[in-house]
């Protein structure tokens, strides 16, 4: 099993990939910019990794790299939603 | 345990699905936003419960700090620069991916820096995702802070070149490729890790670098697109299926951002990555005869005048009126045209401005409603029954050699046509080219006046002279 593990996660990235083709074929100009910005603060998922590196029982240069990284990713993830949200709550129809 | 954080993590990926989904459409899109924020909320919260978390110190540190950070910049951005914080936080985003990916390399020698002996235990599909983390992530890093960079004004907006541009990028690029591969086979040659980090660096800033001013609408999608795949091989690094799927969701929209943004300005990839329209431009304007005939003007009096006597109005803004923060004054101008019950609306070039829908932010934020901005090919057919077209700062995007002029450098590309309308008033600060570095010929036409001046005063100006009539 564990030598399948990496075609298993090829796989997900592959039907991933489809599903967000399909999940966004028409989006109006108007949500341009909201959609960038909101997917963008989905990239930073990246925090997982941040956490998993920021809270090793050892300190040791891991820890360091994963405590930037947890900043990067909280500002990307935190900055992300905010700012998409403030510019949704803008657009109003008449 | 473990399996409960799986569940999470499954949820928090159908929660992102649906939050992408319900960003495409008007009605659902803060909802849509407010899905995705819940389900990264779950993917942190679970995260804290893995085995390998055992101490929070650092976490609760790094979380504080990056949250302040965060909101600071979420409510102290104003709209106008909204461009450039999209950039910024593409940068972060692929800035934690190389951090991750450097952080697990060191995992595999746990003695490290305690034991110099360094041998690393790296298994090969572990070591392909952690070049091409260091690599994407790299490449997104740098790129979006130029990015950043030349849309704050910091760097040069301009295209810029420098020696053996394409080689020497190829170089680098084959470069990481082929001492990555040496590096998974070696696992314990940690300075050439380091040294691919480093080059991944600098190739972000020599790509980015080349690309003018008016294509970071495409290298903003790109790059949104690149910090999405980098989160792809974080997960691949950690074998997370839900950072695959989150990034790949990501990867996937920032393509099809850039697809449109490219069409829209009838140009491959390769031709804006490459940075190849500039030259084009220069080459068209010493070929090409500049165009004949007398540009005239028109002052605030005269426009207000002009004004007051149409039924049919449409305003095309380009970065002009985003340089000159010109939204709040042209609200006033469409409310007092309205009340005189003209019809007043908006044509929005895709590639307007500096990003996907700048535009209408900007407009939205003067509180224009949504339903008033219309996309180019909804519109188009309407100029020829239109009595007044004001464009404010938009330049090459309506230009007509593009329809007709084969040896023009923007031909082909899609266009507003404003000239159709009976009369067409440009706001410009002066006669000066736009970005594809061409003359435009719709000044010279017979029904085109020149309205001079910044953005926001003019239109601030034009406002009072049709209070005054």
């Amino acid at each position: 099993m564990e030598e399948y593990m990496f075609l298993m996660h090829v796989y997900v990235f592959a039907l991933a990939i489809f599903v967000g083709f399909e999940l966004i074929t028409k989006v109006p100009p108007t949500l341009h910019t909201p959609l960038m910005s909101g997917s963008n603060a989905i990239s930073g998922i990246t925090i997982v990794g941040a956490i998993l590196s920021a809270g090793l029982e050892q300190f040791t240069i891991s820890t360091i790299l994963g405590l930037i990284a947890v900043i990067f990713a909280m500002i990307n993830v935190v900055g992300g939603f905010l700012v998409t949200d403030r510019m949704l709550k803008m657009f109003k129809k008449k | 345990m473990k399996i409960a954080i799986e569940i999470i993590y499954l949820i928090s990926s159908i929660l992102f699905i649906f939050g992408i989904k319900f960003l495409g459409s008007p009605k659902t899109a803060r909802k849509g936003n407010l899905f995705a924020a819940i389900g990264m909320f779950l993917a942190i919260a679970a995260t804290l419960f893995d085995q390998q978390v055992l101490t929070f110190q650092w976490i609760i540190i790094g979380s504080i700090i990056g949250s302040l950070v965060g909101i600071i910049l979420a409510v102290k951005t104003p709209m106008t620069g909204m461009p450039q914080m999209v950039g910024m936080l593409n940068g972060f985003g692929g800035g934690a991916s190389t951090l991750v990916a450097l952080s697990e390399y060191f995992k595999k020698n746990p003695n490290y820096p305690v034991d110099q002996g360094l041998v690393f235990n790296l298994p090969v599909d572990q070591g392909i995702a952690i070049i091409l983390s260091l690599l994407i992530g790299g490449v997104t890093f740098t790129g979006s802070m130029i990015a950043f960079g030349k849309l704050q004004g910091i760097v040069t907006g301009k295209v810029v070149r420098y020696p053996l541009q394409h080689p020497l990028n190829a170089l680098l690029a084959l470069f990481v490729l082929g001492a990555g591969a040496y590096v998974v086979i070696n696992p314990s040659m940690m300075s050439i890790v380091i040294l691919i980090t480093v080059v991944s660096l600098v190739l972000g800033v020599l790509l980015v670098l080349p690309i003018g001013g008016a294509d970071m609408p495409v290298a903003i999608s790109l790059l949104n697109s690149y910090s999405g795949l980098a989160g792809s091989t974080t997960g691949f690094v950690l074998a997370n299926n839900e950072l695959i799927i989150a990034g790949a969701l990501v990867g996937a929209s920032g393509i099809i951002l850039t697809n449109i943004m490219c069409k829209a300005m009838n140009r491959s990839l390769m031709n804006v990555v490459l940075g190849g329209w500039a030259n084009a431009g220069a080459a068209a304007a010493s070929s090409t005869t500049s165009p004949k005939g007398d540009v005239k003007s028109i002052d605030a009096e005269e426009l207000a005048m002009l004004l007051d006597s149409v039924s049919s109005v449409i305003i095309v803004p380009g970065y002009g009126m985003a340089v000159g923060q010109a939204q709040h004054a042209v609200r006033d101008l469409v409310n007092l045209l309205e009340k005189k019950g003209v019809k007043v609306r908006f044509a929005i070039h895709p590639v307007a401005g500096r990003m996907p829908g700048h535009m209408n932010v900007l407009l939205a934020e003067a509180q224009i409603p949504y339903d008033k901005l219309l996309a180019m090919e909804d519109i188009n057919d309407d100029f020829p029954n239109t009595d007044v077209v004001i464009v404010i700062g938009a330049n090459d995007v309506v230009n007509p050699a593009a329809r007709h002029d084969k040896n023009s450098p923007i031909y082909g590309m899609p266009i507003l046509n404003v000239d159709y309308a009976k009369t067409v008033i440009i706001n410009k600060r002066s006669m000066n080219v736009g970005y594809a570095g061409i003359e435009n010929e719709l000044f010279f036409y017979p029904n085109a006046l020149m309205y001079f001046g910044d953005s926001k005063e003019a239109i601030s100006k034009l406002v009072n002279e049709i209070k005054n009539l």
